[in-house]
């Protein structure tokens, strides 16, 4: 069974969310989604500064079987991406809440509500 | 409904992440597929592939039937228990399949074909044993009340493993070369494998093989899934049928010229189709210099035009990205080329289509 912290968001695209108190977001991938992929070699993170608009592809994780993308959850801007978990793509196999991906501002804060809560992202990873 | 191998519960028991495998619900791993991999290159591991399928072919026309049925010569085969590696071809020269033969008796071969394979490659045999009127019968031996199950045992330890648990096979198998196979009571044993690594590939009544298998799992041998397999296959050089070649590609093209024996007047399907065309390219290997992951079908550019990689993987030995590719001919092992990965152009060396085997990086 993943694990499915109850004080984050998800996306259906298997990302999770956290809103910071500053009012930026961070974001990963889910248990779900690190233990589909399998081992990860290798990731690619967004430029800071850049620009997403909802559901846009914006970073890409890859594990010893296959790529897949990171959708941005919510619009927003890219603040800080976090190299240590490029440079050890592992970290997210061995704990995807610890080894974020990536923060941003978001363009409209009440875009966080359209996100599911764990006991609806529980029900999208249980179908998967 | 996906097809399941008798070792289907045994896989679950262990946790497997099972996928559907053209068609068949089939491990791909037991936690972590680097580790399996490790666990081969170093130890030992040991994989299902029941899925494939062993077919007897028997009666007094065997070597003629096979002689005109693959490209490799079965000529090359004089020694009972001797292993050929062979393309079976269409008339256009284009690969039906992959497969190892074994020669048993002049009477009693057994061929082992691939999974996904399997239908077309019986009906295609049984076309051509009545087709050139040859006293030949085809069996297969994967599904019903005779069918074999398939345990590859693979690693520096394996034979010393596989004695542990079959004791009455060491005598017959502690003097078998590379690529040859003995019968010891219901087991039939082969010192072939697809990973690079010593090891054997055992098949036995189905009905016992959860028995060898949990007793091999008791002796420490690591259980491991298709995703291990893969990029044990690639690391060691060797083709994947459906992705390095298929019905439209020629074994000239896809690395397999050493299998083909052309320089004798012995005929086979596609003989007259492949001396016609030649070689149109060739078959390397690449490394990935900057960060990112080969993968099949990225476009490789290349001063004498575009190529494509057919298999891509990280190499957990190597740890680095390496891929098989098509290249245009005049492309030298060494030259650097380039990549399209999402867009972006990566630069990567062109080496000789072996990276790793028995235990060690061979690049």
């Amino acid at each position: 069974m993943s694990n499915v912290p109850a004080n984050l968001k998800y996306a259906t695209s298997h990302e999770w969310v956290r809103l910071e108190a500053d009012g930026s977001v961070t974001v990963g991938i889910s248990d779900h989604a690190q233990e589909a992929l399998g081992d990860l070699v290798f990731v690619e993170l967004p430029e800071v500064g850049a620009h997403f608009v909802a559901e846009k592809e914006i970073a890409v994780v890859e594990s010893v079987k296959a790529a897949a993308d990171v959708y941005a959850p919510i619009a927003g801007t890219v603040t800080e991406v976090n190299q240590a978990a490029a440079d050890a793509p592992e970290s997210v196999n061995q704990d995807a809440y610890a080894a974020w991906l990536f923060k941003m501002t978001p363009d409209n804060a009440a875009d966080l509500d359209a996100l599911l809560d764990a006991a609806a992202y529980q029900a999208v990873a249980d179908a998967a | 409904m996906l097809k399941k191998t008798v070792l289907n519960s045994a896989h679950r028991t262990l946790g497997a992440r099972m996928v559907d495998f053209g068609g068949w619900d089939m491990p791909v791993n037991y936690g972590s597929q680097i580790e399996e991999h490790h666990a081969v290159r170093r130890d030992c591991g040991m994989f299902d592939v029941s899925h494939m399928c062993p077919v007897d072919v028997v009666g007094a026309d065997c070597r003629v039937f096979l002689s005109r049925l693959v490209a490799n010569d079965v000529a090359k085969l004089q020694v009972a228990g001797k292993a050929l590696y062979a393309a079976m071809l269409n008339d256009a020269g284009g690969v039906i399949d992959d497969l190892i033969i074994y020669f048993l008796t002049e009477t009693r071969f057994r061929i082992v074909i691939n999974a996904g394979t399997a239908e077309k490659d019986l009906a295609w045999m049984q076309a051509k044993v009545a087709e050139w009127k040859l006293d030949v019968s085809i069996t297969q031996r994967r599904d019903g009340a005779n069918a074999l199950g398939i345990i590859a045992v693979q690693g520096p330890n394996a034979r010393q493993k596989v004695w542990e648990v079959l004791p009455q096979s060491k005598t017959a198998t502690e003097g078998l070369k590379a690529f040859f196979a003995t019968e010891v009571d219901q087991y039939f044993i082969a010192s072939t494998g697809y990973t690079g690594e010593d090891g054997y590939e055992i098949m036995l009544p189905a009905a016992e093989a959860e028995n060898l298998w949990n007793a091999l799992h008791k002796a420490g041998v690591a259980p491991c899934g298709l995703g291990a397999r893969d990029t044990l296959r690639l690391e060691a050089g060797m083709n994947l049928y459906g992705q390095d070649m298929d019905e439209t590609v020629s074994p000239l093209d896809a690395g397999l010229a050493w299998t083909v024996s052309l320089n004798t007047d012995r005929d086979f399907v596609g003989k007259s189709a492949l001396t016609a065309n030649g070689q149109k390219c060739q078959f390397l290997g690449l490394i990935l210099l900057d960060k990112g992951v080969l993968r099949g079908h990225q476009q490789v550019i290349t001063k004498q035009g575009n190529g494509e990689i057919t298999s891509g993987s990280f190499s957990p030995t190597l740890q680095q990205s390496i891929a098989l590719a098509r290249l245009p001919l005049g492309v030298q092992i060494g030259d650097e080329v380039e990549v399209d990965i999402r867009g972006k152009l990566l630069k990567a060396k062109v080496v000789k289509p072996v990276f790793a085997r028995n235990g060690k990086a061979v690049i």
